[in-house]
């Protein structure tokens, strides 16, 4: 197994002034779901741009599979799903689905397999038909998630992926994520609710724009001296 | 492939976006019916009133054009101007003819004062037995003002509801983070301009054959060139319009900034496209029209319909508006690569 996937060094990050991301250091293990634990404002979703192509850091280096990132590169590879849910509302849900396998290259004929495979995973199988305004706030996101997926990417780095799910859904989702992993692939979630952290094989705990803790859930814990791992972000948070 | 897929796209959001496609096709068709209307209008027949005026006068007056209605004195001419019952009155005050006008309306003024001037013509042509005529080397006495600025309009509109819907189509891309989704994809960023430009092409080639026909089939908008040419500039035109509209919406934080861009871009624009004439305007401000879309197109425009000059007339100014459009496509692409860091 590649220990450093993902290898992130020494990341810096200004927005004007205000330093979202100041030395962040961490590796993400491939075929692990690698959660990035923190409040909002903490710099998550600045970090996971920068696998993505959407923000370049000031100083430091990224590098996946040896490419420095951010790059036109790998982006084939990697899927991303974003905060907001960034669909078009006046399209279907399948249309949707159909422009997005597009874009990634893949063939009309695959495309029809690939997007009947990625609803079935978030269970819209039956609703591909429906115009977009008329989905919920819970199917959009499942619909973001399954678009994410279309092109059938190594790493997979989902932006709180499951805010506005009900739990019986999320159960599901957590379930076809591990499902991925056991294929292979490599899962970055950022969040900021615990027991979904308790679910990742190991957790960054951002805060201020630094890693203040790094590890599997259990050893965060041990580390800090609680019983949970609520606690133990606020313990190392506190120090 | 990709450029074929958001071309597809966006012919799909449209088909599923009735309203946005009524007021392409339907709005510009809606209002050029209420302009033609509003300015086909017969011209109007003066009311005159003649003062104590000779018989002889009265019967020779009456040949021209106006509706003439004698009185007895200045006073109840006068009352009658009040009342609005008559234009004007024509009374003798020391061996020279006075105009009474009651000066409000130019129109009504304007129709007045060209009378009498037809009307003096006719005596003098009569008195010494010469001929005044008129020869146009484009359009007729009967050409009216909907046929001088009706070119225009074609244009504008075209360009005009192409402009906003293209630009809140792009300006919804960016903010409902739809356009993240492109740029974390392979695809380039000249596809995401160029599959735009195809995908909204088709729906302003229909547009633009839309209004062309009813103006010219249905409101008998003066035509003398070739049909053909009149489609093309206004496809050209509407080409400038789209790549416009998303370059501006760009600057653009929501629908309502977009639409702040109409008084900023698109209302002087047709100022200064010869709607209006030009020679007539200040210097200091008339050079703004030269650097307007509209204004290309508006001459092209009137050169086919009202001269019924062909390509080789047009071709320079239909050239300027390629290059708006390569010069608006190539900013477009700058301004994606701000989003786009790898």
């Amino acid at each position: 197994m590649n220990l450093s996937y993902v290898s992130i060094r020494n990341i810096t990050k200004s927005f004007g002034a205000q330093k979202v991301l100041d030395g962040i250091n961490l590796d993400v293990r491939q075929g692990e779901i690698y959660g990035l634990l923190g409040p909002s404002g903490a710099g998550k979703t600045t970090l996971v741009k920068m696998l993505t192509n959407l923000e370049k850091q000031d100083s430091g280096d990224i590098t996946f599979e040896g490419i420095n990132l951010p790059s036109s590169k790998v982006i084939h590879k990697i899927g991303y799903m974003s905060q907001s849910d960034a669909l078009y509302q006046e399209l279907t849900a399948g249309e949707n689905l159909d422009f997005f396998a597009a874009l990634f290259g893949i063939p009309a004929a695959k495309r029809v397999i690939r997007i009947h495979e990625v609803a079935k995973v978030v269970n819209l199988q039956d609703h591909l038909k429906k115009s977009i305004q008329n989905y919920s706030g819970g199917m959009r996101r499942r619909l973001s998630l399954a678009a994410s997926l279309l092109h059938e990417p190594d790493l997979l780095i989902l932006d709180e992926p499951t805010v506005g799910i009900d739990p019986v859904l999320r159960q599901q989702i957590w379930t076809q994520f591990n499902i991925l992993k056991n294929q292979g692939k490599t899962i970055i979630v950022t969040t900021h609710v615990m027991d979904e952290a308790e679910k990742c094989d190991r957790v960054g705990l951002l805060r201020d724009g630094k890693i203040i803790a790094e590890g599997s859930p259990e050893e965060i814990i041990k580390e800090a001296g609680v019983s949970r791992l609520e606690d133990a972000f606020l313990v190392l948070g506190g120090k | 492939m990709r450029v074929r897929a958001l071309a597809k796209r966006i012919i799909q959001q449209f088909i599923h976006d009735k309203r946005s496609m009524a007021l392409m096709f339907v709005a510009p068709i809606l209002i050029l019916t209420l302009l033609s209307l509003v300015f086909n209008s017969d011209p109007l027949e003066p009311k005159i009133g003649l003062v104590k005026m000779p018989d002889p006068v009265v019967q020779m007056l009456q040949k021209d054009k106006a509706d003439i209605s004698k009185f007895n004195s200045d006073n109840t001419a006068k009352l009658a101007l009040e009342e609005g019952t008559i234009h004007a009155y024509l009374s003798f005050d020391n061996g020279s003819v006075v105009v009474h006008l009651e000066g409000s309306d130019p129109t009504v003024t304007q129709a007045v004062m060209s009378w009498i001037q037809e009307s003096v013509k006719n005596r003098i042509q009569s008195a010494i037995g010469i001929n005044i005529k008129t020869e146009f080397q484009h359009g007729s006495k009967s050409m009216n003002s909907f046929d001088s600025f009706g070119p225009v309009l074609v244009g504008f509109f075209a360009f005009f509801f192409v402009f906003l819907l293209a630009g809140v189509s792009f300006l919804r891309e960016r903010t409902g983070g739809t356009l993240e989704r492109l740029i974390c994809s392979p695809m380039k960023l000249w596809e995401i301009v160029v599959g735009y430009v195809i995908g909204f092409g088709l729906f302003t080639l229909i547009q633009a054959a839309i209004i062309s026909t009813f103006s010219v089939y249905v409101l008998d908008l003066m035509m003398e060139g070739s049909f053909f040419y009149v489609l093309l500039t206004t496809v050209l035109l509407s080409f400038t319009a789209l790549t416009l509209g998303i370059l501006l919406s760009a600057f653009a934080n929501n629908e309502l900034q977009m639409i702040q861009f109409i008084p900023i871009v698109i209302v002087p624009s047709v100022f200064f496209s010869g709607i209006f004439n030009l020679e007539t305007m200040s210097s200091y401000i008339s050079w703004i029209g030269a650097v307007t879309p509209l204004f290309y197109a508006a001459k092209a425009m009137r050169d086919v319909m009202i001269r019924g000059l062909g390509l080789g007339e047009i071709s320079n100014n239909l050239l300027v508006l390629v290059g708006f459009s390569l010069i608006f496509m190539t900013l477009n692409i700058f301004a994606l690569r701000k989003y786009r860091k790898g």
